[in-house]
């Protein structure tokens, strides 16, 4: 997994709340068998018109916000489905965090997994995240996994929380299933006291 | 020993590992897997040289994408990105010798569906799959909860998920269903009172008289949608009806074992004094049927109120508001009971068991769909559609004017051809209403069986009372 840091960069702001996964990438997507490519489709419904060609008004689509890193958002990001082509596509296209007053709990995870830092803060301090974002490209803002903070291009610095190992894991790029069988041994002790205490397992 | 609810005593039961800072390593009983979310995880394990650590404990059907339409042995109704999909799912069910019920296998079915209906669902197992509405499995008095496809992968190689503990919700409805009111109609008005988010970080135990009256199919209702209040679990405590569903099912202990089985599950209850972190009540005898309005599970309301307006509401929902009705193609003020529909999709994981079946053609019994509509049924499985045969309920749906299809996701999620067109109204029995859900442009009501029944008879969002 590609380790998360520090990171400065353009963000991208979209105000609104229950985005959900099939807004962020449609169902005809899902339709692959590889992790990569689909940043083409993040927000596909909302980033190109039924001809195809791009919508003027959605925020990605706009000079400034084209290579954003971070998404300020609003509440409830990432409800609905389980699909982890939503974080796969969000990376693809180039963003590295996303910040907003609340996350689904299974696409919160999903990030984690894929070296996206999702930032959970009080509406207030992400208003005023939105309200630097919307200032374009010359506002750029630096989001330190380190330092749990995010600073505006006004010098504002907002703390964060992280779960530590969660933490531990994306700054260092870690792959959870190679930490996981450093603890074979407890695995295969669990198997074996279930064995005889739920055989029917 | 400190007081427990189910959850804990599920999550005790299944703790490997727990490190100083609470992250823990939960042992999985019951993996599924179907075509969308697992090719990239078993591609995985072979980069990595890893196996499937217990294959016994694995289970596959393909089912998202699968077309439903009578012809489907035929390669060519499958779009090829669709049947490299399935291919991949068969050749690695195969390489690394997992159970599995391939397309061709009259078990196959939504993977929801399958897993009950097989006896691999039981109390307090845990049970996970890449798919959000793993939730319906807690309707067993199992800790089961849809997962991405990197934890699908861990899942894989090592049986174990790494977790954290979530919090303890209890939502009781209290009091007796009145007639007319369904499991669906439960699930939809919890959604409606705490919203789409209010259940995150929790996990449900839903409890309550009319929980206690549901059948197990209708218990499976009300956890599937515990997702669309942002819960990752739902259950219910077990009980002789949960018992009774189980015993003799293929993949159910016997004999000794199921003794021994009894004996624990028997235990798998909330005590008394369990600590409860969020505690939500709703009379029974207040839930009417219901029907959204809008884009959102949260957007509930009875059949007998109209459209509302976003200045109804509060906050960003104020602006949510106004997208979705403009998206659905809604003018406050209407009754719902007024709104056209140009189509009915019955089935689903949250509805296409045999019970759904049944309620919807109790009320479609001697009569036909409204000239010029759409209505299709599609069974959750191949076993239910056998027995929907068996018991004449095919025929009443086919003489009413609907297609009767093969099982699958169908129309809930339209990866396959069974899709909405823009402008398309839905009437539909499924779990999710968000924009294009049911395809680019499609406009989606979810309600119950019988609901959705009544729509097709009258053409429009229909109160079911009225036919019964």
């Amino acid at each position: 997994m590609e380790k998360f840091e520090k990171l400065t960069g353009i963000a991208a702001p979209m105000d609104m709340i229950n985005i959900d996964t099939d807004m962020i990438i449609p169902k005809q997507f899902l339709k692959t068998i590889k992790r990569s490519g689909l940043g083409v489709n993040l927000f596909d419904e909302m980033r190109y018109l039924d001809d195809g060609s791009e919508n003027p008004d959605f925020v990605l689509n706009k000079p400034a916000y084209r290579n954003a890193e971070i998404l300020v958002t609003g509440d409830n990001f990432g409800c609905g489905s389980s699909r982890e082509h939503a974080p796969w596509a969000i990376k693809d296209f180039g963003i590295r965090c996303v910040i907003a007053p609340g996350f689904a709990d299974i696409f919160f995870n999903n990030c984690f997994k894929n070296g996206i830092l999702p930032v959970v803060l009080p509406q207030e301090q992400v208003d005023v995240l939105m309200k630097d974002a919307e200032k374009g490209a010359n506002a750029r803002m630096t989001v330190d996994l380190d330092a749990q903070t995010i600073t505006t291009s006004d010098g504002e610095t907002i703390s964060f929380e992280v779960d530590a190992f969660r933490k531990h894991c994306l700054m260092n790029g870690l792959d959870d299933i190679g930490l996981t069988l450093e603890k074979a041994p407890a695995i295969e002790t669990f198997e074996a006291q279930a064995a005889t205490s739920r055989p029917w397992v | 020993m400190s007081p427990k609810t189910l959850y804990d005593k599920i999550w005790d039961a299944h703790l490997v590992h727990e490190a100083d800072d609470g992250t823990c390593l939960l042992y999985i009983d019951r993996h599924l897997v179907h075509e969308v979310t697992s090719p990239q995880a078993f591609e995985g394990l072979r980069m990595a040289g890893r196996t499937v650590h217990a294959p016994d404990k694995t289970i596959g059907v393909p089912d998202h994408n699968v077309p439903t339409t009578l012809d489907r042995a035929n390669a060519a109704t499958m779009t090829e990105d669709s049947r490299i999909q399935v291919e991949a799912l068969d050749k690695n069910a195969k390489d690394f010798g997992i159970h599995y019920y391939p397309v061709s296998d009259v078990r196959q079915g939504i993977v929801h569906i399958v897993g009950p209906e097989q006896g691999w669902t039981l109390p307090g197992m845990t049970v996970v799959c890449g798919d959000s509405h793993t939730a319906t499995h807690g309707a067993f008095g199992a800790l089961a909860h849809g997962i991405g496809t990197s934890e699908v992968e861990h899942v894989l190689a090592t049986q174990t998920l790494i977790q954290r503990k979530g919090k303890n919700m209890k939502v009781e409805i209290t009091g007796k269903l009145a007639p007319g009111v369904t499991a669906k109609d439960i699930t939809l008005s919890v959604i409606g009172k705490t919203g789409t988010a209010g259940g995150t970080g929790y996990v449900i135990e839903y409890c309550g008289e009319a929980i206690r009256d549901l059948s197990m199919e209708g218990r499976m209702t009300v956890c599937n949608m515990a997702i669309e209040g942002g819960a990752r679990a739902g259950l219910i405590a077990p009980d002789e009806k949960t018992f009774e569903y189980c015993k003799g099912r293929p993949h159910a202990p016997k004999g000794a074992q199921w003794e021994a089985a009894m004996t624990w599950w028997k235990t798998l209850f909330s005590d008394e004094d369990a600590h409860w972190d969020k505690v939500v009540t709703i009379r029974g005898e207040d839930i009417a049927p219901v029907v959204t309005w809008g884009t959102s599970p949260e957007d509930v309301l009875p059949i007998t109120a109209s459209v509302p307006a976003p200045s109804d509401f509060k906050g960003g929902k104020v602006d949510a508001a106004r997208r979705s009705l403009d998206y659905m193609g809604l003018t406050a003020g209407t009754p719902l009971a007024e709104v056209p529909i140009d189509t009915v999709f019955i089935g689903s994981c949250t509805n296409g068991r045999i019970e759904d079946l049944r309620a919807a053609a109790a009320i479609l019994k001697g009569k036909k769909i409204k000239d010029g509509l759409r209505a299709m049924v599609v069974p959750g499985s191949g076993l239910v559609r056998a027995q929907a045969e068996e018991e004449g309920l095919a025929q009443i749906f086919i003489d009413a004017g609907f297609e009767w299809r093969l099982a699958g996701c169908s129309m809930c999620l339209a990866m396959n051809p069974d899709q909405l067109a823009p402008g398309e109204r839905c009437a539909a029995t499924s779990n999710r209403n968000f924009e294009g859900r049911q395809g680019k442009g499609g406009r989606t009501h979810l309600m119950s069986p019988a609901m959705a029944a009544a729509a097709a008879v009258t053409g429009r969002l229909t109160d079911v009372r009225e036919m019964m």
